[in-house]
């Protein structure tokens, strides 16, 4: 009699797994946001854009983090979704799908696929270059201005920041340098330094580190999120 | 029996047998039930029916009670690891060390949709309107209070949603497979603002006008929440242009700046009419010690005229709360706990010094420590606030002497060198020739970095803490109450709005009184009254009774404090009375007796500033934060939801 039971027992409990489980989202979508194929880059955990994927029960978004240098990728089931990227989101502005008319693009998910989104900065940084001259880490770029219609918007300040890993941003930095937008006289021509300091090698938790990472970073006035070149690593010795 | 039986049976007997004792079993119990034909009739003896209740105020006022109970808050004293997201203060508690590691405030932390409490209240009002049986007099305050608390609640959500859905009737599902007639988009900002301004100018008149009543609605507690709504819809009129990419087309967040004027007109009539009323006034009843004053005007139940909304508490009735054993020193602690909110230097330092100037305290002299022969001389001349909000090194709780310091600095080799302790009260043997085997190096208080229940930021915070003994017990607690609105709050509100009509002249006299009770002599100028001056007074009366937050959130400077930046000991230490100095960081301040035998020095006190090392992310407060997330269950649940802004 108690067998019985056991094995009933044993029985419903295999059936009941096997019944709710379905295999793990095995589809990845990654790429980077870009404009002219060329990747925005981004401070660390701050510009996220959402996957909508409609015709279940109750809807609410996946939403997708975009890396520090503008890379993104998502674990996903097949299907279809859509794709938007909410508008305080960015550096940016989305360009208008021509599919769907608005900012939402559809997106058709089957199998793994390598997808660049195209999107309108208000500036590119281009030509940035980092050196160190002593202690000193100086910078030069060129702000590219995107928008130039009724949607510019100005430059606030530009900043540079050295920190000692490789996210470097406005949360994450060592010694930062300032220079405010209104003082900027030559777009083309933007030039920062900042001091690395004397202590960051003795730091207990970077022990003898004689290398610092470094990225200029650009605040559009109105706009949350900053916009920024590519991390550089600067060999101390 | 009948289960041993059954057992019995289950073990030795066959199948078959069990299986007719179980249906005798059942049977019997079944048509036991059915035997009575009310089954599904009778009234219920565990609960009471609304026919009953709405015959009896005494039940009325007990589901009003629950009412009450539920009324929103966010800081509170029964919540006290809320006091330590912003940098007022550190929390001293092992579990709690993530709120200063954390960059980024969550855009849900404070969110809040709170429908099945306005549901209870609309339903509330609509019984009570029908409810015939009662006396006239007892109903309309009843009503007039259920009112006052759907005000109350639709405030708490406009601060922290927006415009939300403006419901006023309980509403009920027809069955039909269609809910969309309950679906309800979101009122402007403005139009909640102005509903809740419009009930409590009809509750008003209603509610009773005694000052006496304190955990009640009164006419008072009308006023004084009617003039934080106005002041609250005007500044975010005024100020809400510096931060345009917060609002949202339709107006559920944001409101258009021309209406400013027409709030802190209301706000200024709503706080004159407290005033002018005479019912309530500063409590000064311990002039001949001012900072024992400020602290007795939380504590002080009996008789107190400025208090004038509270939640209150009861001893001995399971009602209690735990402030004073969540943060009781060490040294007079009457459990092994206690010292978790720990007040840090930044607000330490927002008390000016009695000359109406700010000031660091004194901690070196050039490249030398200034010596100081008590441990609170440092603070001396100081704001009473200062004493009166924090407990401060030297001076006393309970009748014991806080003993609060971070080591001894001996002299050796031509330098001073630090012993520390890692435990409260530690000794060790100071290592100089001739000095004592063991001594005292760290006080009993601590403070000793990342030691929880010490005083890790050289402070405890004295505000709402209950000085009669047992008060720090687990089996006693206190019975303070945590005030929701008091007198001053009112005349600080008073000045706002007459600064912000440009009225400096009535805005300097409402802010002197309070100045004056603090123990400044020279009063402000007219021309003293400014922005800054405003938000540095509110700051540091209402350090610790939950305002700081949404205070910099309605003038919209919440993202200049906290801009993610790090902050250094000096950035801590200047621009003092700046109403966007950035505070993103908490630092401390740690006292030190000085060991020099032979020099004058010897057995002197210095201090050094210090960022404890559980501080290691500065705060951010992105435009997000300014109106909470609205959950995706919400949205989904209602398609004519907008979101809001910068999520």
């Amino acid at each position: 009699m108690k067998k019985t039971f056991v094995y009933i027992a044993l029985a419903l409990t295999a059936f009941a797994c096997k019944k709710d489980n379905y295999d793990p989202p095995s589809s990845t979508l990654s790429g980077h946001i870009t404009y002219q194929g060329v990747p925005i880059n981004v401070s660390s955990k701050d510009v996220t854009f959402e996957l909508w994927e409609p015709g279940w029960g109750k809807s609410g978004a996946i939403t997708v983090n975009v890396k520090e240098d503008g890379s993104y990728s998502a674990l996903l089931f097949d299907g279809n979704y859509k794709l938007v990227i909410p508008r305080s989101q960015g550096p940016f502005r989305s360009i208008t799908n021509a599919e769907t008319k608005t900012d939402t693009m559809l997106l058709t998910v089957s199998g793994s696929r390598d997808m660049n989104i195209e999107v309108m900065p208000y500036y590119m940084v281009r030509d940035a270059k980092l050196t160190l001259s002593g202690t000193t880490v100086n910078a030069n770029c060129k702000l590219e201005q995107i928008i130039t219609d009724a949607n510019a918007r100005n430059v606030e300040s530009v900043f540079l920041y050295v920190n000692q890993t490789q996210f470097v941003d406005g949360t994450n930095y060592l010694a930062r340098a300032a220079l405010n937008g209104g003082d900027i006289t030559d777009l083309a021509n933007v030039n920062l330094s900042v001091n690395v300091p004397d202590n960051h090698s003795a730091n207990g938790a970077s022990g003898d580190q004689d290398y610092v990472f470094a990225r200029i970073g650009v605040k559009i006035s109105g706009v949350e999120d900053l916009l920024f070149s590519e991390v550089q690593q600067i060999n101390l010795k | 029996m009948v289960l041993n039986f059954l057992s019995d049976h289950l073990i030795t007997r066959s199948m078959k047998k069990y299986l007719l004792i179980l249906t005798a079993v059942i049977s019997i119990i079944t048509t036991g039930c059915l035997k009575d034909d009310e089954f599904l009739t009778t009234d219920p003896t565990n609960l009471l029916t609304d026919d009953a209740v709405w015959k009896s105020s005494d039940l009325v006022l007990s589901v009003l009670a629950d009412l009450y109970d539920r009324y929103p808050e966010q800081q509170t004293i029964t919540n006290w690891a809320e006091f330590t997201n912003f940098d007022e203060a550190f929390p001293s508690e092992a579990g709690q060390y993530w709120r200063t590691k954390q960059v980024d405030y969550p855009t849900g932390w404070w969110s809040l949709w709170d429908y099945g409490y306005i549901r209870d209240l609309n339903l509330f009002v609509q019984k009570c309107q029908a409810a015939n049986e009662l006396g006239a007099d007892a109903r309309a305050r009843f009503l007039a209070e259920a009112r006052f608390l759907r005000a109350a609640i639709y405030f708490e959500e406009v601060k922290r949603m927006g415009g939300v859905p403006l419901i006023l009737e309980p509403m009920e599902y027809n069955f039909s497979g269609d809910p969309t007639y309950l679906q309800h988009a979101r009122a402007k900002e403005s139009d909640i603002y102005d509903f809740v301004i419009s009930e409590l100018d009809s509750v008003k008149n209603v509610l009773p006008d005694d000052a006496g009543i304190k955990s009640r609605a009164t006419r008072g507690a009308a006023l004084a929440m009617q003039s934080r709504v106005a002041l609250y819809a005007g500044s975010i009129a005024k100020y809400g242009g510096s931060t345009p990419l917060v609002s949202l087309p339709g107006g559920e967040v944001g409101i258009s700046a021309d209406k400013a004027p027409a709030y802190f007109t209301k706000a200024l009539e709503a706080s004159q009419a407290v005033i002018t009323g005479g019912k309530y006034s500063l409590y000064k009843k311990k002039a001949e010690d001012l900072q024992e004053n400020f602290a007795a005007l939380f504590y002080d139940k009996s008789n107190n005229p400025e208090v004038i909304f509270v939640q209150d508490f009861k001893l001995k009735s399971g009602k209690t709360q735990d402030w004073t054993l969540a943060n009781q020193p060490w040294s007079s602690a009457e459990e092994q706990q206690g010292g978790r909110v720990n007040p840090s230097l930044n607000l330490a330092l927002q008390y000016e010094k009695l000359d109406n100037t700010f000031a660091p305290f004194a901690t070196n002299n050039g490249n030398d420590y200034v010596y100081y022969n008590n441990p609170g001389d440092i603070f001396a001349g100081r704001d009473n606030r200062l004493g009166g909000t924090i407990m401060l090194p030297g001076t006393r709780f309970k009748g014991v002497p806080l003993d609060i310091w971070a080591g001894v600095m001996y002299w050796k080799d031509g330098k001073y060198n630090i012993i520390s302790g890692d435990n409260f009260g530690d000794r060790d043997s100071i290592p100089v020739a001739g000095a004592p085997k063991s001594s005292q190096v760290v006080g009993t208080d601590g403070p000793v970095d990342g030691l929880q229940y010490s005083a890790q930021t050289g402070f405890f915070v004295r505000k709402f803490m209950d000085p009669t003994v047992g008060s720090g017990q687990i089996g006693t607690r206190s019975d303070v109450w945590w005030i929701r609105f008091r007198y001053a709050e009112v005349l600080l509100n008073a000045a706002e709005a007459a600064f912000e009509l440009g009225q400096t002249g009535l805005s300097s006299t409402y802010i002197n009184q309070l100045r004056e009770r603090a123990g400044f002599t020279t009063q402000l100028t007219d021309a003293q009254m400014t922005f800054d001056r405003i938000v540095h007074e509110r700051r540091v009366e209402l350090a610790f009774e939950g305002h700081e937050m949404f205070d910099n959130k309605r003038w919209r400077i919440a993202h200049k404090v906290w801009n993610g930046e790090n902050i250094s000991a000096t950035d801590v230490t200047s621009n003092l009375g700046k109403a966007d100095r950035v505070n993103t960081m908490i630092y401390a301040m740690w006292g030190y007796k000085i060991y020099h035998p032979g020099n004058a020095n010897d057995g002197k006190w210095v201090y050094r500033i210090v960022k404890p090392s559980n501080v290691t992310a500065a705060h951010r407060f992105n435009l997000g934060n300014y109106y909470s997330v609205i959950g995706s269950d919400i949205l989904s649940n209602n398609p004519k939801l907008v979101k809001n802004p910068n999520h």
